[in-house]
């Protein structure tokens, strides 16, 4: 495999007259982890639908895991996890139940899933609560949770939307612990958040501002260059003129 | 501005920026009167038939024995000539007669054609054709059962048909106003709930709870709008029975529009009691038809007779509005009476709603729990 | 004068317990955080506090009411602002807020001294439906709507969850300046970075309240040495920090790690440079250590720590 995880190219998307997305171009690397931020609206969604194959672009490419998300939509979605806040387990079946659903969507036998299922819930050290109902588990758990199930299928690449608002401090480092220990694994990961401290977790971040990419590096760098304490401060700078 | 005028205000708004929904409302009764009047027909089972035989013998009796051994025909007179029919019709007793002909059983033993008249009320077009075929297959398998005779042909007995028409038994005038009953029941019961329920869901309804507004303040708010939808679905449903269904308004028309917008208010209430007790619109749209659904198709009277019924259900059927509306809406359209003989009606229902408004108010939760 | 006087506050679901007997006040003209993430039992707390739920035991009183027996007298002066924004997404913002005010029994127009500094930003907008906001102009028109009957006292519950960082900044702004015109206001919020814009905060978890002060109260509170490490490859620098023998806790903050030390009493320079030679010596030769300033998130976790 090649070491462009994402490749993106003048992708674009308009809706009507509106261009929500206005030849955006960015790559990341394998193993990357790769910060999405953009103000409401800015059309980090939409951009973000595009890339798992769910919204077609109107102009522009963008390839996922080597396969063109306009033209090859399910070799794409076979080769990535996605998660979100919203959307994550289903929560009258319990983790192990989960895994075996997802393991079964993705095709792997049985015993890859008996397999992947107890050493994945060793390494949460959540196998205690492996035939818990997901509803009677904090939101913590779950998002742990939902994060290793989405890499069941050993991804290329995994996308995760907010995957931590609202979680406890700890729970939330535990979860980017994990994150990283995915992307040392060589997992590519593609991150949104509404949390700016967070973006500062990420190898790289793109701000998108209406439609375009306006930052994009390392944090540190981008916070030397633009002579910001934070990316707080940055995303503000950036977005209040178009706010 | 008033927090009553206030909230009636912006739940006019929502009716009026959701068109899609509000006509939807307003002509799915006329829909569903459209479509139930054409679809709904009487059963063929227990078809009151009557027989008229000049001359009893033993060949009469076995074709007798015949109609009443196959299933469908209960014999509910016996009388000598054809003159004698005409009340039996009149009144409904008799919903198909078969004649013999004097001579039937003498012609039969000769092998001479013997005639046979059967008449049949087909004010019911669809029924009455079926009526017809039914006594046609027991007249033939009669004929077929028959000790076989070179010198008689195979169709020795000639039926005769005769349809009769009878205005007091049109099922179509029995039928609107049921329906009228049965549609408007379940849209007003389902607005009322779903517009309630909807504002739990949204969370709307915790920014209402937390305001100086009381409850009668809201329920009456949200009952008040749907009213007004509501007899609008009146009006078009009257003027669909009239125009298209040719179902006459004997009496005040003003009286039946005032049924109506009672009728409507009662049902909305019921909606609001429901809404008041969940929390969710699936819950209470499931709760609206099963609560309104079933018991306005069996036991308002509108398709099935009630005096059919065992007694348990009848007493049930007492508490059911739309069987008593049944009974003011027939009554206007079709006898022309009005208050004097309906009152009773008319009281039960309002009294109905009162009690309905009143419950949900006291039951409607001032806080979230 | 106190506007809030909540004692030993109960309320359990089922069984999981959402308050656990909270204590605390808060003064007239406060600016008053709760912190905490989802599920500490802010919703609940709030909800008690406003008269839409009836606490299991314990006691509270909110401007002088009791919000089980006077919530009449109380709903005439609370501004209330739910989690979910409680607007109708069909009606325009001036219908919204028309009929917000309406239900109190007023106008826009008597009480646009008060609304004025939000309803000039709504204002472009009014013709617009509710439903098509962006998540901030929600957020605001929300605001406007539980301050048009000018309450004496206003509850946000989580005002900024899931809108972004430039509408968060505006709104804290504004109510910066609703402080200013002596408005108690409550607040709840999962972001711990909004507690510096508080008077004061507590910080909230599994239905208990961890502490009460102010943000700087809080931070000075923390006990242990703090270092900031930096390595370019975190995540094995991280795990490589845990296994130092005097570590209490090494966690990810962004592109730092903040790692505290056992060695409570130790000048904190000396501690720095001993890790540094620890990492040096585990083949972090570019990691960097230096003494930081903890934030409330750093009491957060150590807090949280403890109570486990």
């Amino acid at each position: 495999m090649s070491d462009i995880a994402i490749e993106v190219k003048d992708l674009t998307r308009k809706f009507g007259n509106f261009t929500a997305v206005d030849h955006v171009t960015f790559q990341v690397k394998a193993g990357e982890v790769f910060g999405f931020l953009g103000a409401n609206g800015a059309g980090k969604t939409t951009a973000f639908r595009m890339l798992i194959g769910l919204l077609q672009p109107t102009g522009g490419s963008a390839r996922v895991a080597g396969f063109d998300v306009a033209k090859q939509a399910e070799e794409v979605k076979r080769r990535i996890g996605y998660m979100s806040q919203r959307f994550s387990l289903y929560e009258d079946l319990t983790p192990r139940e989960n895994i075996r659903l997802y393991g079964g969507i993705y095709g792997l036998t049985l015993a890859q899933i008996r397999e992947r299922a107890d050493a994945m819930l060793q390494r949460l050290g959540a196998s205690q609560i492996a035939d818990t109902a997901v509803r009677s588990l904090p939101l913590g758990w779950r998002q742990k949770l939902a994060f290793s199930v989405a890499l069941v299928h050993q991804p290329h690449i995994v996308f995760l939307d907010e995957p931590t608002s609202g979680v406890d401090p700890i729970t939330r480092r535990q979860f980017w612990e994990l994150i990283y220990d995915a992307a040392s694994r060589g997992t590519t990961v593609l991150v949104t958040t509404h949390y700016m401290d967070e973006a500062e977790y990420c190898d790289r971040i793109s701000i998108m501002v209406a439609g375009r990419i306006a930052a994009m590096g390392p944090p540190a760098d981008l916070k030397r260059e633009h002579n910001v304490e934070s990316i707080d401060e940055l995303f503000v700078q950036l977005a209040r003129p178009a706010a | 501005m008033s927090a009553l005028r206030g909230l009636l205000r912006k739940e006019w708004f929502h009716i009026k920026r959701d068109r899609r929904t509000a006509t939807v409302l307003v002509m799915l009764p006329v829909v569903q009167v459209l479509l139930f009047g054409y679809a709904i027909r009487t059963d063929v089972d227990n078809v009151r038939l009557a027989v008229v035989d000049p001359a009893p013998s033993n060949t009469t009796l076995a074709l007798r024995n015949r109609f009443a051994a196959a299933g469908v025909f209960r014999i509910v007179a016996s009388v000598p000539r054809t003159e004698d029919l005409e009340p039996l019709f009149q009144n409904g007793t008799a919903q198909q007669a078969i004649v013999f002909d004097h001579d039937f059983t003498e012609d039969l033993g000769r092998g001479t054609p013997a005639q046979l008249l059967v008449i049949t009320d087909a004010t019911e077009p669809n029924t009455g054709a079926l009526l017809q075929a039914y006594a046609q297959a027991v007249i033939q398998q009669y004929q077929f059962a028959l000790p076989a005779s070179p010198a008689r042909p195979a169709s020795i007995i000639v039926p005769v048909t005769r349809i009769r028409f009878n205005p007091t038994r049109e099922s179509k005038n029995l039928f609107v106003p049921g329906l009228m009953a049965f549609v408007l029941t379940i849209i007003s019961a389902l607005m009322t709930a779903i517009s309630l329920t909807r504002e739990k869901e949204t969370g709307t309804m915790e920014a209402l709870l937390v305001s100086p507004l009381r409850p009668w303040e809201i329920i009456v708010g949200k009952v008040t709008p749907y009213l007004a939808i509501g007899f609008a679905s009146v009006l078009l449903v009257l003027v669909e029975a009239r125009l298209v269904f040719n179902v006459p308004v004997r009496g005040s028309i003003p009286l039946l529009l005032f049924e109506g917008l009672l009728y409507v208010l009662v049902s909305l209430a019921f909606g609001m009691l429901i809404s008041s007790r969940t929390s969710s619109q699936r819950i209470a749209m499931m709760g609206v038809f099963l609560t309104t659904l079933l018991p306005n198709i069996l036991l308002s009277g509108f398709i099935f007779p009630l005096e059919s019924m065992p007694a348990i259900l009848r007493w049930i059927s007492y508490v059911i509005p739309g069987r008593w509306f049944v009974a003011i809406a027939r009554g206007i359209m079709l006898k022309g009476i009005g208050l004097e003989y309906l009152w009773r009606e008319t009281l039960y229902i309002a009294g109905l709603a009162t009690v309905l408004l009143a419950a949900s108010i006291r039951s409607f939760h001032e806080r979230l729990e | 004068m106190t506007a809030i006087e909540a004692k030993a506050l109960d309320k359990k679901f089922e069984t999981t317990v959402a308050l656990d007997k909270v204590t605390f006040s808060v003064e007239k003209g406060e600016l008053f955080g709760f912190i905490g993430p989802d599920g500490g039992g802010k919703t609940t707390l709030f909800r008690i506090l406003v008269s839409l739920m009836i606490p299991d035991a314990g006691s509270a009183r909110v401007l002088g009411f009791d919000p089980v027996r006077d919530y009449r007298a109380l709903r005439q002066r609370v501004g209330y602002m739910a989690g979910r924004f409680s607007l109708y997404p069909d009606l325009s913002v001036l219908e919204n807020l028309m009929f917000f005010a309406s239900v109190f029994g007023t106008t826009i127009e008597r009480e646009y001294e008060q609304i004025k500094p939000i309803y000039v930003q709504l204002e472009p907008f009014k013709d617009r439906r509710a439903g098509a906001l962006s998540g901030g102009m929600k957020q605001k028109l929300a605001l406007c709507c539980a301050l048009v009957h000018r309450p004496d006292i206003l509850f946000l519950d989580e005002p900024t969850t899931g809108v972004d960082a430039v509408s968060r900044r505006e709104f804290w702004d504004l109510l910066g300046r609703l402080k200013d015109q002596g408005l108690t206001t409550v607040v709840s919020t999962p972001y711990m970075d909004e507690a510096r814009r508080c008077d004061r905060v507590a910080l909230m978890h599994r239905g208990r309240l961890l502490v009460v002060d102010t943000p700087d109260g809080i931070t000075g509170a923390f006990d242990r040495p703090l270092l900031g490490v930096r390595a370019k490859d975190r995540y094995k620098a991280l795990l490589a920090l845990r296994t130092y023998e005097h570590a209490h806790s090494a966690y990810p903050f962004g592109e730092v790690i903040h790692y505290t030390d056992n060695r409570i009493d130790a000048p904190v320079d000396r501690l720095a440079a001993d890790v540094k030679t620890f990492l040096a010596t585990s083949g972090f030769g570019d990691a960097s250590a230096e003494p930081l300033t903890p934030t409330v998130e750093d009491s957060f976790i150590a807090r949280t720590e403890e109570a486990a």
